[in-house]
């Protein structure tokens, strides 16, 4: 074997192993949290309330005035683009199922989870990667604190909660954009829009968003810990766990979405 | 249990610890004496904060064993491991406050999650803890808006809010100024007789050591090349310990760490 492609070979092969090994930290972490979440809730100690609602506080109440705004103008978005082909078959007050159809299951769920990434996960990694650099982490582990009980498992549940949250938000706020443009601009009522969009719109289609907006959630938040705790190498490690945590984020959603879709495509279909 | 030496409340026996293959602790076999205050000292990179990450049972030793309390850290459950743990308190070299707390909340916390303490005695403790580090005012502050030497006093205060049998302090001293380090001697002594722990100390800070240390061991990469009283230290005939607690820039110890020739280095010929 020639030297290049051993070397080649050898890079594959160390790519895949850290990939594996990321999958697996990841997983361990996963399974640290739901344990820790469950003797939280069920046994002892128990959850640290004010510590959850603290979090959700930071996680889920700044990032509203973001959400809404991307949202809007996705609603805004999605009219002005269908509304040239739709004027072609004469199905122009179809607006309103294309917007429900497309912002419930998708586009809500991933706008949001993404938001939620930039906003919480990035705060996130930064937060525990600075504690483990300051020696926080270890000094939680010396008094008998499990830093997973105490730091992962609230922001985990926070994300969980206010992304499904903030998810429908998302939903109302698109669908307003949508109807502002379909009225205002293609001359609709808001009746038409409105019974169009409850006619097309299934439970199906919410709960599959919200069922996604859980799992984005549990990416993000676990990716964002996961980075931030195996921050070393100081200030440095910091920034370097503060972009990776947003840009695995994105691509777990991504892929994760697409997993997801294939799923309720064959068992939850959409009619 | 058999221990041989029931007097030692830690123990390092043989113990080796590699970082990618090289060896920063070599054979070590330190015994630590109930009530004693020990100091570790050696210049940095020569495994000090390393032997006390592996007494607290952070880093694991390759080879040996580490035991505290009469059980060692590898054979201990997480269970097992966690009572130990509330029995020994650390001061961390930069005080490793929770950055989200108070001063008060900070010192509270053990006290909050493994006591049932009432919330009004733990006020009260919180406040007789932040007194004995002189800190008492200090209680509704931000961590972020103290000193690094108050950072250290409260971190000592949160590390004996148990009222543990082991204290460690990591780097006590660094990075203080002259009167905060006395006061910071002062205070090790000062909790060493009035609370009878003993004390790890880990630290290149010749005067504090001399200061506070009832025995001393001495760290040359990764070996312990001292280990005694301090008039024995100071009386030591090894070149590399007279150096080193003298302070000499010249003596064994040598500046340059590089193994390669120089001029072939700069030739680009290795």
């Amino acid at each position: 074997m020639s030297a290049g492609l051993r070397t080649a070979v050898e890079r594959l092969g160390g790519l895949g192993n850290d990939g594996f090994s990321y999958i697996g930290g990841l997983g361990y972490l996963a399974w640290d949290t739901v344990r820790w979440s469950l003797r939280g809730v069920f046994g002892q100690p128990k959850i640290g309330w004010s510590a959850l609602t603290f979090q959700m506080v930071r996680v889920g109440v700044q990032a509203v005035p973001i959400i809404a705004l991307v949202h809007f103008f996705i609603g805004m978005i999605l009219p002005f683009e269908m509304a040239p082909v739709l004027r072609d078959y004469g199905m122009l007050n179809q607006i309103a199922t294309i917007v429900v159809k497309a912002i419930f299951p998708q586009l809500a769920p991933i706008f949001s989870a993404i938001v939620l990434s930039g906003f919480a996960g990035a705060a996130i990694a930064a937060e525990l990667g600075t504690m483990v650099v300051s020696e926080e982490i270890l000094a939680l582990e010396t008094m008998a604190l499990n830093p997973v009980r105490f730091l992962v498992v609230p922001r985990v549940l926070a994300c969980i909660v206010m992304l499904v949250c903030l998810t429908i938000l998302a939903d109302v706020v698109a669908w307003i954009g949508g109807l502002a443009v379909y009225t205002f601009f293609l001359d609709g009522t808001v009746l038409e829009y409105y019974e169009r969009a409850l006619e097309s719109l299934l439970y199906r289609d919410i709960l599959s968003g919200l069922v996604k907006a859980v799992c984005f959630a549990v990416l993000v938040s676990l990716i964002s810990c996961h980075e931030g705790l195996r921050v070393s190498g100081g200030a440095e490690g910091v920034g370097r766990a503060t972009t990776q945590s947003v840009v695995k984020s994105i691509v777990a959603i991504i892929a994760s979405n697409m997993v997801l879709t294939v799923i309720f495509y064959y068992y939850w279909p959409s009619q | 249990m058999s221990d041989k030496s029931p007097e030692s409340i830690i123990e390092l026996r043989g113990v080796t610890k590699r970082f990618d293959g090289r060896t920063v602790i070599n054979a070590v076999t330190l015994p630590i004496l109930r009530g004693e205050t020990m100091v570790i000292m050696g210049s940095s990179g020569c495994g000090k904060s390393t032997t006390l990450r592996m007494m607290i049972g952070d880093y694991h030793p390759d080879e040996g064993e580490v035991r505290i309390f009469g059980k060692s850290w590898a054979t201990m459950s997480e269970t097992e491991a966690n009572d130990v743990r509330l029995r020994f308190g650390i001061l961390f070299q930069s005080g490793a406050l929770l950055n989200s707390m108070t001063v008060g909340e900070n010192i509270a916390l053990p006290m909050r999650e493994h006591t049932d303490l009432d919330e009004q005695v733990i006020r009260i403790m919180v406040k007789m803890k932040l007194e004995l580090v002189g800190l008492r005012d200090f209680e509704h502050l931000m961590p972020a808006q103290l000193s690094g030497g108050m950072k250290k006093r409260v971190g000592l205060a949160r590390a004996i809010a148990l009222d543990p049998e082991i204290l460690f302090y990591d780097e006590p001293t660094a990075g203080l100024d002259p009167i905060a380090t006395a006061v910071t001697d002062e205070l090790i002594r000062d909790l060493s007789k009035k609370l009878g722990v003993t004390s790890v100390v880990v630290t290149h800070d010749m005067g504090s050591a001399f200061r506070i240390a009832d025995r001393m061991a001495v760290l040359y990469r990764g070996d312990l090349i001292a280990l005694g009283a301090p008039d024995t230290i100071r009386n030591s005939g090894d070149a590399r310990v007279k150096q080193f607690i003298e302070g000499l820039a010249d003596g064994p110890i040598p500046l340059r760490q590089s193994s390669k020739d120089y001029a072939a280095d700069l030739l680009g010929q290795v």
